[in-house]
């Protein structure tokens, strides 16, 4: 099951790649990936093409008497995802969850959800506390607040007990918004000190955003699933990334020569921080909340041209 | 690879005319989305229109062919059109969005297509990309600044601008008159001296005027999607086409401005890394 995103998990972990190769596995990317192309197309559209995938999957479904211990196998197999809630605002949760069409094929037959405290309530502190579980991907959305023992010592143990450390949305990676705290707030005045995850611990890939968008979200499981490290390299390389604030845009793009007044920057700002005067971004620092989007879409920082070739089959 | 990839290439204008009359050279941008707005592919343009002050373009929603025939005709400089996309999104509700762009908007929206990493339910609107060959743009007090000092006459004054036979055009109530693209030089932005793309390589359809007569404009449609609007455009009559110049003239000066372009772009990149400045990552 998943023989992609195990692979993905191996390469990055250094662990050797177990061959395995199921028919059934294949039917259901497929399924997720119409259902994620169909995204793109007009409302009725998507909901026929998430149908047939759906009765297409089902009609393949192997009969009962087989399919018992399959379903074993399935099961044991599935990655094993944490969802970890540090300080934000649970928007990039709300994002994933908004994938309607896949969201229930994703939660209940691509992933296990072993720890977190929405999607499940499976936490270290929670109603049914327990130990917390060896994860294959932890998804951290919000930052860590330093004066936070309990964050501190959670994510410290995430980073024990998961193979890869997502930071998830723009708050774990950046600090986002949380950066302008400055503490004496009810009911923990102490708390002012809110830094991204990678200065703590090592993060594996990022996906920024303020939210992280449903489609990123979705384009990322389905890369996860079928193993496509290419498109996961940008992902890769933001791991460690903690500035992306409109000021960067102005340090690394525009005072290095290389803006050329696109306004993909402004159209990717949820705040409306930046506009365009003479052909260059204007940054407005008060509505800024450091979420990266502006540097993270920028033409000029990174270009996928493979991929944008790719998917307009160029 | 000068032209990245493509269906064809042909010379083609638009039949209409009352885009003829407004329209910078075949009036294919303009001819596009008026068919695409019509037949409901698209139901607004992002275009670059006009404002008070001359020669500052704004992007611009066309809804109507009307606002496109206002907006028709090339501004030599920015008119960065991808900042009124959430609005039309948004505010307007528009879930099919044409809009036209330089290669390096093209690039900016096609990469927040591929990646969209925050911007919710967005990228996905934009339906029709139509890209415009280009050379390298200029800051609106570029043009000033050489319209005035060099030209002797004003921004006001001008009601056409234009790039051809290798010359900077202005149109005056007192004539035409042409300025050495050389004199130029040095006034465009730095972004665009490390630019390999004159033919917008990731549009559906790209189109400019080099490479065709007066009037007419070379057409590179390229994606499936570009490529049916297109002929589906020329089927109703709205556009017509006839088969390339291959000299001199024609596809082979394309191909040789776009070489010079990719060539001057590499040049400019080793230079900026002989001095440890960035560049974009290409992945």
């Amino acid at each position: 099951m998943l023989e992609g995103l195990k692979k993905w998990f191996n390469k990055l972990l250094g662990r050797e790649a177990k061959p395995d190769a199921e028919d059934e596995k294949a039917k259901l990317k497929d399924s997720v990936q119409q259902v994620v192309e169909a995204e793109s197309k007009p409302a009725e559209e998507a909901k026929k093409a998430a149908d047939a995938a759906k009765a297409e999957a089902e009609s393949s479904e192997p009969n009962i008497e087989e399919s018992s211990t399959q379903e074993v196998e399935k099961v044991a197999d599935k990655p094993r995802v944490g969802y970890i809630h540090m300080s934000g605002c649970t928007g990039d949760g709300m994002s994933l969850t908004e994938n309607y069409d896949i969201l229930s094929t994703v939660l209940t037959e691509m992933i296990d959800i072993v720890y977190g405290t929405t999607l499940v309530d499976v936490w270290t502190e929670g109603t049914f506390a327990q130990e917390m579980p060896e994860m294959d991907v932890a998804l951290v959305e919000g930052s860590v607040c330093l004066q936070d023992e309990h964050s501190i010592k959670e994510l410290l143990e995430v980073r024990e007990k998961a193979g890869l450390v997502v930071a998830f949305g723009s708050c774990a990676m950046t600090g986002c918004f949380t950066r302008y705290s400055r503490g004496g707030q009810l009911a923990q005045p102490k708390h002012e000190s809110f830094v991204p995850i990678s200065n703590l611990v090592k993060v594996d890939a990022a996906i920024p955003g303020c939210p992280a968008s449903p489609e990123i979200i979705a384009k990322t499981i389905v890369a996860l699933v079928n193993g496509d490290m290419d498109y996961l390299t940008p992902m890769l390389n933001m791991a460690a990334c903690d500035l992306a604030c409109g000021c960067d845009l102005q340090t690394s793009v525009v005072n290095k020569a290389l803006c050329c007044g696109c306004g993909t920057c402004v159209l990717a700002c949820p705040t409306r921080a930046l506009e365009m005067v003479e052909g260059r971004p204007s940054h407005n620092k008060s509505r800024c909340i450091k979420c990266g989007a502006c540097s993270t879409h920028c033409p000029r920082t990174w270009f996928p041209a493979e991929r944008v070739k790719k998917d307009l089959g160029l | 690879m000068a032209f990245g990839t493509y269906k064809e290439v042909v010379c083609a204008r638009s039949t209409d005319k009352d885009i003829q009359k407004v329209s910078q050279d075949g009036g294919i941008v303009t001819a596009l989305f008026a068919y695409a707005l019509e037949e409901n592919i698209i139901e607004g343009a992002i275009v670059a229109g006009d404002t008070e002050d001359p020669w500052k373009p704004e992007p611009t929603i066309a809804l109507s062919r009307e606002d496109l025939l206002a907006a028709a005709g090339t501004k030599y400089t920015f008119s960065p059109n991808a900042i009124k996309i959430k609005e039309a999104v948004r505010q307007n509700g528009l879930e099919k969005i044409g809009t036209v762009g330089t290669p390096c908007q093209i690039m900016g929206l096609r990469k927040m297509q591929s990646y969209p990493f925050s911007t919710r339910f967005v990228a996905d609107k934009i339906k029709l990309m139509i890209g415009i060959f280009c050379t390298e743009n200029f800051p609106r007090d570029s043009l000033r600044t050489f319209i005035d000092g060099k030209l002797h006459s004003s921004l006001a004054a001008t009601t056409k601008m234009d790039i051809g036979k290798g010359k900077f055009w202005i149109d005056t109530v007192d004539g035409k008159q042409g300025l050495k693209i050389k004199e130029t030089h040095g006034y465009e932005q730095a972004g665009c001296n490390i630019c390999r793309d004159l033919v917008a390589k990731y549009a559906d359809v790209s189109t400019g005027s080099i490479g065709s007569a007066d009037g007419w404009s070379t057409v590179f449609p390229r994606t499936e999607g570009g490529n049916e609007v297109f002929q589906a455009a020329v089927e109703a009559g709205l556009i017509e086409t006839k088969p390339m110049d291959e000299g001199k003239f024609g596809l082979e000066l394309l191909e040789k401005l776009a070489n010079n372009k990719a060539d001057k772009g590499n040049a400019e990149r080793e230079r900026r890394l002989g001095l440890g400045l960035p560049l974009p990552q290409e992945l």
